[in-house]
């Protein structure tokens, strides 16, 4: 790399060595990448050696790729020396319970609509908070204990269960799977980590909720789901984030791993990331790399999402296809808005005999927004009588903004079966007419219609996701027509 | 309630309405006859706020308020209803979800509170019944994959739901067989009172047989060119509209 990268290397080298110690409330590495910063991140873990090793090739592999320019979005270079790869509140001592976590941070959380305390209390689901890339409380883990399920920040699994962590990490997404995947597998800060023993079905949703809180931080949250035979778990991923003025990165992995025989994950995400201004200025960058494994029999893995945030969003939750009779579905959401671009999509490999796939995809295009769908099916030669059914709706708001499709599909069996369907419609002036005659406002009539566009996604989400939803939804196109 | 005064009205810049003078009190139902592109629609889409219809001249009254500088939505808040003469399909969202969004909107507008599920759904059994839809027709997509009698039925259905003060049914006999008609003005006829007011634009004179109505205004070339009772009506279907605007041509020249 060029001499400044080796100057800030240098500098982070130096730095390491003196073993920064430092006063500051969210302590943050120096802006940049390095070798020094990957040795700096898994230092401040105190992750073992192995761990480190993985970080570390896995950041020479990135070192050799470049940053794909396939995807159907435009964005100015981003300068990886101009990133903070890691920043955490100040841990001070194990927590125990919420009543040990700064309050000043619970407040925070009660600012965005998540009170723990509440959460804990009411709505029986568990929570594993984030933020900023440090898990600060986990909550209901002692009634999941018994079950034998796991459910811990990322950084905690490592210590607490490296054997799975080692055994599972990067079996799904390898080390030097992608750009963004690379980046990630060396810097990663933290995640969640998720392990449903044979036989458990798992009684609540899993929850976590991601947020950026310091400004310029890129956020490289890791995720790993296992679920052994016979289990089941739905895991749920939110996402909001504060007003920014500058882009940040985010590059975040997921790996779902349905292992045992008929095992079965469900994981929703509701994406809110800021997605810049009116005029495009700001917004996240959110180049996520999710895929799933079905090793199982009978197994199932279930994506959905509704993605209405960040600036550009890049990103293919994808089912391997590997036991027999295994299933993997994806239901998803994008709205785009302003100056939003998305190229995202899914694909699914069928591998195994008689395994189905069924991808369901809803565009919405508003403003100046740029969305794309991209697709693959692949079915190989072993995989016999497997079938895909694909459908991509495009809905457009307005004629300044865009909608595409780039289906791809490759079938090397001949006794499998694959449709793909596809619309693009416009919302209707007489729709919305119609809408009006009966009394409801412009905004209240695009909601109505906008979410009857997305039905078929929004029940595949759990109930009170589904409700969040749409009434994001609506936040999203607010003045989009009219 | 409703004063009509000297409408004009053009769409892309064509001028529809040509002077327009109509006035509807409440328990009334008037009755707009006219042959093809006379403007029956147009006055029907213009009473209801179609942005792309503009009024160039004239003003419409509605209970002593100005119609033309309220918003379609207002309007219909305020008890206008206009049953299409092509209803709109709304994939994916449910006939009685939608209706209990509007009725909604319309309480909230009168300060009243939002109807709940059970008492709106008891409201829907009873409208039902009156206009003979079929309850499946409930929780399917607005007008998705209805038949044309479907969409009509519908329309007043939705409009035995509102209970608008005004209602306009822009051909509404269109596409209806006999029986399907008989039903649709009988639940017209049922939400007839003495507060309330009905305009039936239309055609052919049949459905008049079944909505009998005080006044029957006969449109040409976008004015009122002959009004009258409701024999009015027979002797257009004898005469044809020929007749009118012979008539008309020579009430001008003279």
């Amino acid at each position: 790399m060029n001499t400044e990268t080796n100057t800030i290397e240098q500098l982070a080298n130096s730095e390491y060595k003196w073993g920064f110690v430092t006063d500051i409330e969210a302590d943050a590495a120096p802006k940049g990448l390095s070798e020094g910063i990957v040795r700096f991140i898994s230092a401040k873990k105190n992750e073992p050696e192995w761990l480190l090793e993985w970080r570390l090739k896995a950041y020479r592999h990135w070192l050799t790729m470049t940053e794909p320019r396939w995807p159907n979005v435009k964005y100015s270079v981003i300068d990886y020396q101009d990133i903070i790869y890691y920043s955490a509140p100040k841990p001070k001592k194990e927590l125990k319970s919420l009543d040990e976590v700064d309050p000043e941070l619970l407040r925070t959380y009660e600012k965005l609509g998540i009170s723990l305390q509440e959460q804990e209390r009411l709505s029986g689901v568990a929570v594993d908070a984030v933020f900023d890339s440090v898990s600060v409380a986990t909550t209901f883990r002692e009634k999941l204990m018994e079950l034998g399920i796991i459910f811990c920040s990322f950084s905690e699994a490592v210590h607490n269960h490296p054997d799975l962590v080692r055994k599972y990490l990067g079996s799904v997404v390898p080390a030097n799977d992608n750009f963004f995947a690379a980046l990630n597998s060396a810097v990663f800060s933290d995640g969640s980590f998720c392990y449903i023993p044979k036989g458990v079905r798992c009684p609540m949703e899993l929850s976590t909720y991601f947020r950026i809180n310091a400004a310029d931080t890129g956020q490289f949250e890791r995720t790993l789901i296992v679920a052994e035979e016979n289990s089941y778990v739905s895991y749920l991923e939110g996402c909001t984030a504060p007003m920014r003025d500058k882009n940040q990165l985010h590059a975040a992995v997921v790996e779902l791993i349905a292992v045992g025989d008929n095992s079965q994950i469900k994981y929703s995400t509701v994406q809110n990331w800021y997605p810049g201004d009116k005029e495009g200025r700001g917004g996240i960058y959110n180049f996520v790399t999710k895929r799933g494994k079905c090793a199982g029999k009978d197994s199932k893995i279930s994506w959905t999402q509704v993605e209405t945030g960040s600036a550009i969003t890049w990103k293919y939750p994808s089912v391997l296809l590997q036991g027999d009779n295994s299933v993997g579905e994806f239901y998803s959401v994008a709205v785009v808005n302003n100056y939003q671009q998305a190229d995202t999509g899914s694909k699914m490999i069928h591998i195994g005999k008689n395994t189905r796939s069924t991808i369901v995809s809803k565009g919405i295009s508003a403003g100046r927004g740029q969305n794309s769908y991209r697709g693959l099916v692949e079915v190989k030669k072993g995989a016999s009588r497997s079938r895909n059914f694909s459908q991509c709706d495009s809905l457009l708001l307005g004629d300044k903004c865009g909608a595409h499709t780039f289906p791809y599909i490759e079938v090397k069996n001949t006794s499998s079966k694959v449709e793909h369907e596809a619309s693009t419609s416009k919302i209707g002036e007489d729709q919305i007419f119609y809408c009006k005659q009966r009394g409801l406002s412009t905004e209240d009539a695009v909601n109505l219609i906008v979410n009857g566009f997305c039905k078929e996604v929004f029940r595949e989400l759990p109930m009170e996701f589904a409700v969040e939803a749409q009434k994001l939804l609506g936040v999203s196109l607010e003045g989009s027509v009219g | 309630m409703l004063e009509i005064k000297d409408l004009h009205a053009s769409v892309n810049g064509n001028e529809i309405l040509n002077g327009i003078n109509l006035k509807v009190h409440a328990g009334e139902v008037h009755a707009i006859m006219g042959p093809n592109g006379s403007g029956k629609s147009t006055l029907a889409q213009v009473l209801a706020g179609r942005e792309t219809y503009e009024a160039t001249q004239g003003e419409v009254l509605y209970d002593g308020k100005d119609l033309l500088s309220m918003s379609p939505e207002d309007r219909a808040r305020e008890g206008i209803f206009l049953a299409f003469q092509y209803p709109v399909e709304i994939p994916g969202v449910s006939n009685i979800y939608f209706l209990k969004a509007a009725l909604n909107a319309v309480r909230r507008h009168k300060g009243l509170e939002e109807v709940d599920a059970v008492d709106f759904l008891q409201l829907v059994k009873q409208r039902t019944k009156l206009v003979e839809i079929d309850e499946s027709l409930l929780n399917r997509p607005v007008n998705e994959g209805f038949s044309g009698g479907e969409k009509k039925r519908n329309e007043i259905f939705h409009m035995a739901v509102l209970e608008p003060k005004l209602a306009i049914l822009d051909e509404t006999d269109s596409g209806l067989d006999i029986d399907a008609l008989r039903i649709v003005a009988d639940g017209v006829n049922k939400l007839r009172n003495k507060d309330n007011a009905v305009i039936v634009v239309t055609h052919y004179q049949r459905l008049l047989n079944y909505i009998v109505p005080d006044f029957v205004h006969v449109l040409v070339d976008g004015r009122i060119v002959k009004s009258g009772g409701k024999e009015l009506a027979f002797e257009l279907e004898e005469k044809g509209y020929e007749w009118v605007k012979e008539a008309d041509r020579a009430a001008i020249q003279a």
